[in-house]
């Protein structure tokens, strides 16, 4: 468990403008690679099976994608620093109940403080997750396991086995769920916006950038002046508000909210951001990536669905993929670190 | 971890009495197996009993005894073996996919009409083979086995429904399935836990008191120092692979035969029950440090914890879910608590302010 898809040792000062511009080269490859698969996959089965470019068929797609996305952005913030957040699709369930629960008990609520609500729920878990990574020095893996029951038996409790449904939720709310504007579904508009917003800040502001140096280097950060705890700490509380929000439009989407509402998309989650060059062991990756990981995993689903192969191939296909992509990334990762050494040798010698 | 903590309480330990002899190597090496966390283990299983009984007479029944460990089995084989991977800093959440590839291969071959006694050997080396692809993938291509074991988690689970799709196959023979379910002669000891404690045996053994099992903790502890020092650290940790799929293959078996059903959806989530006893039983999740005899407590823990309240009328059984997260994550937090107490006061006590640091 001690290597790393990422160049991570820096060269020579001199090397590191092209060294920089080597790296962003790698990953503009790698989403690239996504996008081509995507490409690829979507023009296969549309060639096989002309229905699946239908509109309606499209949209699904990408209804199906989009709270996936707002999940692995979140995912993506914490791997980054070197953690990992299981509990995701606990915190969903919560908050998907919670919306679920307020707007048919209050159908007038306003939405907007559903929304605030859900992620609110959210960022309490994930902040009660920061905090025991950080303050507590418990290991993310373990506190996010425990986590995961926890929030899980807390939803159980909480619906006592009743489930909300569609029919008592308000129009305008189920709507977000399936409306569009201007084309577009209001769910993926969502969706795009989280990414772009959680995007730019990982790339251009100073505490996402320090996300990184927490993950490539935990000591050299903290020697560096990062305040690390409560970085660490804010990545848990953004993924929990995500995972809320996840929740939230998830009750949107599918009307009908029980106690298990998203079990198991830690998983999938986790798999659509690793699988969008998001290194499982921080340093590496970015939320677009993680996007179109989680894009790419919604279409294979579906483009299995449509060509009728058999939906038990769907979970080995997934599987299949992520290893493709983990050793995709080790050899490009090997590559590159042998580069990178050849050329600051060069500059030595 | 919890171990962690031993070393800076043994030193407090010591320091506070400075007049009681050192105690021998070995009298020191017995009492670090069974003290510190597995004596706080046997506590709380003592509190387990005591509210058990509490909330439900039934609980001290030898009843209760079988339908609890009987519903824990497949966990607690698959537990032995992930022990070992986890103590060397490596980790397998594939185990649960193997047993239901196991089992599904299990019900298909049963359906092409061969016998259950061959059935078995093949589903076993199945496993073994399923290790072998992770072990491999993880010391070969050197890829961090958390991403490649949750990826062989998608891949085995989806290759079970690819084998026997969402039928299931019921009829095995009486015999066999009630092997499964019955009790060790005469006795309420189930075969399963018969079979887990031989297992146990065998593991206690092999971890603690031959060189292979040394080996697995230095691998664990520091993997370069141990490769330096001659360790065939990725033959060994393919080997703890392999070992994981094998038994978590031989888990597929016993479900089949004990629900007398095999089918693709087998022990969903069972991968995270068993990591759970394993960090719950002390071992560190970074790897060095547990013990089998820990991991044996924190089993008994768990399933009395889940039988009393599933017995209790007055709970509802939704709190098992609560109570098993807040034990795993307890279980790290309590001692790093502690350790931070120990040392602010020490800090006092030696009267060095300026190491202060935010609470």
């Amino acid at each position: 468990m001690s290597t790393q898809a990422a160049p991570a040792g820096a060269p020579a000062p001199a090397d590191s403008a092209r060294a920089r511009r080597l790296t962003e080269w790698v990953f503009r490859v790698r989403e690239l690679g996504i996008i081509v698969a995507l490409g690829l996959l979507i023009l296969v089965t549309g060639i096989l099976e002309p229905r699946f470019l239908d509109t309606d068929s499209l949209r699904n797609l990408a209804l199906n994608a989009s709270i996936f996305a707002v999940l692995a952005a979140g995912q993506t913030l914490v791997l980054v620093t070197r953690n990992v957040d299981l509990s995701v699709g606990s915190v969903l369930g919560l908050s998907a109940y919670l919306a679920g629960d307020l707007l048919s008990k209050h159908p007038g609520m306003a939405l907007p403080l559903v929304f605030l609500l859900g992620m609110a729920l959210g960022a309490a878990c994930g902040l009660l997750n920061g905090v025991l990574v950080t303050w507590g020095q418990v290991p993310a893996l373990v506190v996010t396991l425990g986590t995961l029951y926890v929030f899980r038996g807390i939803a159980f409790l909480w619906t006592d086995g009743s489930q909300v449904n569609a029919e008592t939720l308000p129009d305008p709310f189920l709507d977000l769920g399936t409306d569009s504007l201007v084309g577009v579904p209001i769910l993926v508009i969502i969706a795009l916006v989280v990414l772009l917003l959680v995007g730019q800040w990982l790339r251009d502001f100073r505490a996402g950038r320090e996300l990184y140096a927490i993950g490539s280097n935990p000591d050299g950060a903290r020697l560096a002046g990062v305040r690390s705890e409560r970085r660490v700490l804010s990545a848990f509380v953004l993924a929990g508000a995500l995972a809320g929000l996840g929740g939230v439009l998830f009750t949107a989407r599918f009307g009908t909210v029980d106690a298990t509402a998203g079990v198991g998309y830690e998983l999938t989650v986790i798999a659509a951001a690793v699988i969008g060059g998001v290194a499982i062991f921080g340093g590496t990756g970015s939320v677009y990536g993680a996007g179109l990981g989680a894009l790419l995993l919604g279409t294979i689903t579906s483009s299995l669905i449509v060509l009728k192969v058999e939906a038990f191939w769907q979970q080995a296909a997934i599987g299949a993929l992520l290893l493709l992509a983990i050793a995709f990334d080790r050899l490009v990762g090997l590559r590159v670190d042998a580069a990178l050494r050849r050329r600051s040798a060069r500059r030595a010698a | 971890m919890p171990p962690d903590t031993d070393v800076p309480q043994t030193a407090a330990a010591a320091a506070a009495t400075p007049a009681a002899p050192a105690p021998e190597a070995r009298g020191g090496r017995l009492r670090s197996l069974l003290g510190g966390w597995e004596a706080l283990l046997v506590g709380l299983i003592v509190v387990m009993i005591v509210v058990g009984q509490s909330l439900s007479p039934e609980f001290l029944t030898a009843d209760s005894f079988t339908t609890g460990s009987l519903d824990l089995s497949e966990v607690a084989l698959m537990a032995l073996a992930l022990t070992l991977v986890i103590i060397a800093a490596e980790i397998d959440l594939s185990v649960a996919s193997v047993l239901a590839l196991s089992s599904a291969v299990m019900a298909d071959l049963w359906n092409r009409g061969l016998p259950l006694e061959l059935i078995m050997p093949i589903c076993i080396a199945l496993g073994a083979l399923c290790g072998v692809f992770n072990g491999m993938l993880v010391t070969r291509l050197g890829l961090p086995s958390l991403a490649v074991t949750i990826g062989t988690l998608a891949l085995f689970r989806g290759f079970a429904y690819v084998v026997i799709g969402d039928e299931s196959v019921t009829d095995f023979p009486v015999t066999w399935t009630d092997r499964g379910f019955g009790n060790f002669a005469g006795t309420f000891i189930p075969n399963t836990i018969v079979l887990f404690a031989i297992l146990a045996i065998a593991f206690a053994v092999l971890l603690h008191a031959t060189p292979f099992g040394r080996s697995i903790y230095a691998i664990g502890a520091n993997e370069e120092a141990s490769y330096f020092s001659g360790l065939r650290v990725k033959r060994i940790k393919l080997l703890l692979f392999t070992l994981s799929g094998a038994v978590a293959a031989l888990a597929g078996i016993v479900i089949s035969l004990r629900n007398s059903t095999a089918a693709a959806n087998v022990g969903q989530g069972f991968e995270l029950t068993a990591i759970t006893a394993v960090l719950l039983g002390g071992v560190s999740i970074f790897g060095g440090r547990g013990t089998i005899v820990g991991v044996i407590l924190a089993l008994f823990l768990l399933g009395g914890i889940q039988k009393a309240l599933l017995l209790s009328e007055s709970i509802s059984s939704y709190w098992i879910q609560i109570v098993t997260g807040a034990l795993l994550v307890g279980s790290v937090l309590g001692p790093n608590i502690a350790r931070r107490v120990a040392e602010s006061r020490r800090r006092r006590s030696s009267q060095h302010p300026e190491e202060g640091q935010a609470p």
